[in-house]
């Protein structure tokens, strides 16, 4: 499971620095939910692109087992980790500029 | 499809959300300083956690589905490009929907 526990980790990490490191606190806002709602369809299909076709193969012991459109539960996490943190420091940067 | 296996699910997502630079304006591209101080802090720790997943096995690609070009810690190109191409596309996104709903603020408002 240390796939899952990294992507739990991750997620607590980007929320911490959207909350509590720079302030932004994307995940209060509509726009950033909105987005992440057009975004989620995509990532499911790009996720099943990618490992339904065995492009990526995980082991088995790394994750829960639990896989969503081919993919693992992880993947969403990973994705939506990468893109609450990317998001926040844009915004971030916005702010300074 | 062959060793273009990776690579084509970059180019539908570029294919899936750049044309919201033309369309909606959202001039995210050309804001190079901005997307670079958002992208790469993030990236370089999901490409160290992308690096001791591979090193550990976590995850693996198949050889025969994508290009053969590695990069460091035996990354393959296509996964660096993962974490340009997918945030940017992020990017876009939220600013084409404040584009459409310019009263749902986002924080960097002047």
């Amino acid at each position: 499971m240390s796939y899952t526990i990294t992507a739990v980790i991750a997620v607590c990490f980007s929320a911490l620095v959207d909350t509590q490191v720079t302030k932004v606190r994307l995940i209060t806002r509509k726009a950033f939910w909105v987005s992440y709602a057009i975004i989620l369809p995509f990532q499911l299909l790009t996720n099943w692109w990618l490992t339904s076709r065995n492009i990526v193969m995980y082991r088995s012991g790394a994750i829960i087992g639990v896989r969503i459109a081919a993919a693992p539960l992880e993947d969403l996490l990973f994705g939506f980790s990468l893109l609450l943190g990317v998001l926040t420091l844009w915004v971030n940067a916005g702010k300074r500029s | 499809m062959g060793m273009w296996g990776y690579m084509t699910m970059l180019a539908f997502t570029i294919a899936g959300s750049f044309w919201l630079e033309i369309a909606f304006k959202v001039g995210v591209l050309r804001r190079v300083r901005r997307w670079a101080r958002s992208i790469l802090p993030i990236a370089a720790l999901f490409i160290l956690w992308d690096a001791l997943a591979i090193h550990y096995h976590d995850w693996y690609f198949d050889k025969r589905q994508i290009l053969g070009i590695y990069g460091p810690f035996q990354i393959p190109l296509e996964e660096y490009l993962f974490f340009l191409v997918i945030p940017l596309a992020g990017i876009m996104t939220l600013e084409a929907v404040r584009r459409v709903r310019s009263t749902w603020l986002i924080g960097d408002e002047k």
